[in-house]
């Protein structure tokens, strides 16, 4: 089944159909933002919901907070092995990767990688990348619109993502790319008019693997740097990696995907958050200490991956249904995020947020996301260095949204600065 | 109300007094102790209240969990004696007892 990939097209009211009929994988309903009625509806109504048939085959949606919390860390029951995506693995092009394992394969995986992310290495990369913001925001056009997607959001991901591969920095839009075409719809449009197909994207993800093979060999031995492909390649444990190529792939994309979609998102979300709540992007100026507790309020907000898929390995009672054994669940952290039983005025975006941290978007029990606090990181070097430069980054026009159920990407926004007086 | 004393990883002292019941966690969080960040809110699924609990409390403080013990794996500087304060419930027994925080959450 294909959608039609239009902004304009929008999709039945979320009240005016029957409620077994629901099916909110659809991604158009993410594009047109119908979405966060449609959870409102299922956490109201039927808070774990089962949707027979969808593009995807027959699912599971769990939609409240805790029923997420309680499906994220049941290891046991629930499984991430293949996919966590809604949609099946191709299994004409299977790339494993840790984030789709299960104990005890993740877990050796993900520890080989870690120190990259962790707080002691972040702290020796924060003046660098304070150095790379600045740059960025004086080098952007005052008083005309641009996109602040491509000039800001991609390029600061980008650059931070080529600095924990450690990656040739004249190719690095290449990641940005690779994530890119390895997250497309099946069926999407990219802002350059190109559809992704199939054949495309393996061509280009075969493209990335030789790429990092070159690094790779170049990094095995007597190599000491802390980025990604150093640490899999010396760790004795993922050493062997390369010698399976698709498995060294999935876990590149999954690096990949998980450094730059993400923030990226975050980071256009949050200017459009403030422009769309006049009165917080207020209480920003008058207090810019507020932006640590901002930035867990933007990724609450913006929910830049809007869902994980587990697999039920055996039959499991949720919410007071009848989970069997090999069915699909959907834990949707977009609307677990908006649940106001554990959140409270969810549908508000509000800076000064008490428990701010207390959000779903990164995840819970062996998965979490490991590169949180990079992300925490950019964002609130980004903000303080904005408050220090301008009065207002003001968003123009509506932004372009991607046809995702999996990313909550918006694709372009333009803006026009406004220096401090 | 038992007394617990929480040093951070620059050696400032928190002494506070947390109710029965309560966790260390919690108790942590209720007064203002800095370094405790407790993102999934008690439900031992984060890993972002760890601490050190010395050898001479741990028959005091219980015994982890294999959910406890398994997050406590993906934890930055993870030790023998290193707990997630959310698991630990404050009893009488544990009036006077001294936890040191690490040097981040992760």
């Amino acid at each position: 089944m294909s959608v039609a990939n239009d902004q304009n097209s929008k999709l039945p009211g979320a009240w005016d159909i029957p409620l077994e009929d629901i099916d909110v994988s659809d991604p158009l309903l993410f594009q047109t933002q119908q979405h966060f009625e449609y959870f409102e509806r299922l956490r109201k109504e039927d808070p774990v919901h089962y949707c027979k048939d969808s593009e995807f085959g027959a699912y599971w949606s769990v939609t409240k907070f805790n029923d997420i919390v309680a499906v994220d860390t049941n290891h046991k029951a629930f499984s991430s092995d293949k996919t966590i995506n809604i949609g099946d693995a191709d299994p004409d092009f299977e790339v494993p990767m840790f984030i789709a394992m299960d104990q005890p394969k993740h877990d050796i995986q993900r520890k080989a990688v870690t120190p990259a992310v962790a707080p002691i290495n972040l702290a020796k990369l924060e003046a660098i990348i304070r150095t790379r913001v600045c740059t960025i925001l004086d080098s952007l056009p005052v008083g005309e619109s641009f996109d602040w997607v491509d000039k800001v959001s991609i390029e600061l991901t980008t650059q931070m993502l080529a600095t924990l591969f450690d990656f040739p920095w004249e190719d690095r839009r290449k990641l940005t790319r690779w994530s890119d075409v390895a997250t497309a719809s099946p069926d999407e449009v990219r802002p350059d008019g190109t559809i992704v197909v199939d054949e495309q994207r393996r061509a280009e993800l075969i493209e990335c693997l030789e790429y990092f093979m070159n690094l790779w060999s170049s990094r095995s031995e007597n190599y000491d740097g802390t980025d990604f492909i150093s640490l899999l390649a010396t760790n004795p444990d993922t050493r062997e990696m390369s010698q399976d190529p698709m498995h060294f792939l999935g876990n590149l994309i999954l690096l990949i995907v998980g450094g730059n979609d993400t923030t990226r998102n975050s980071i256009s979300g949050g200017v459009l958050a403030l422009n769309q709540n006049p009165a917080e992007y207020d209480k920003l100026r008058a207090n810019p200490d507020i932006i640590p507790n901002m930035v867990s309020e933007i990724i609450r907000w913006v929910t830049p991956l809007g869902h994980m898929r587990r697999t039920a390995l055996e039959d499991v009672e949720l919410g007071g249904k009848q989970i069997k054994k090999g069915d699909r669940v959907v834990m949707w952290y977009i609307s677990g995020n908006r649940d106001e039983d554990v959140i409270e005025n969810a549908n508000q975006f509000l800076i000064d947020r008490d428990k701010a941290r207390h959000h779903v978007s990164f995840g819970f029990g062996i998965h979490r996301c490991m590169g949180n606090r990079v992300a925490e990181m950019q964002l609130k070097i980004l903000w303080e260095e904005i408050m220090k430069r301008f009065e207002k980054v003001e968003v123009i026009g509506e932004p372009e949204r991607m046809h995702s159920n999996f990313v909550m990407g918006i694709t372009e926004m333009q803006v026009m600065l406004h220096p401090l007086k | 109300m038992p007394s617990v004393t929480y040093i951070e990883n620059n050696g400032s002292e928190h002494k506070v007094e947390v109710a029965v019941g309560l966790s260390l966690m919690e108790g942590a969080v209720n007064n203002l102790v800095p370094g405790i960040d407790a993102d999934c809110g008690g439900a031992c699924a984060c890993a972002t209240c760890h601490i050190y609990v010395d050898p001479e409390w741990q028959s005091k403080t219980g015994n982890k969990t294999d959910m406890e013990v398994t997050m406590l794996d993906f934890a930055e500087a993870a030790e023998e004696t290193s707990r997630l304060a959310c698991q630990i419930k404050v009893t009488e027994d544990l009036d006077g007892l001294v936890v040191r925080l690490p040097i981040a959450q992760f």
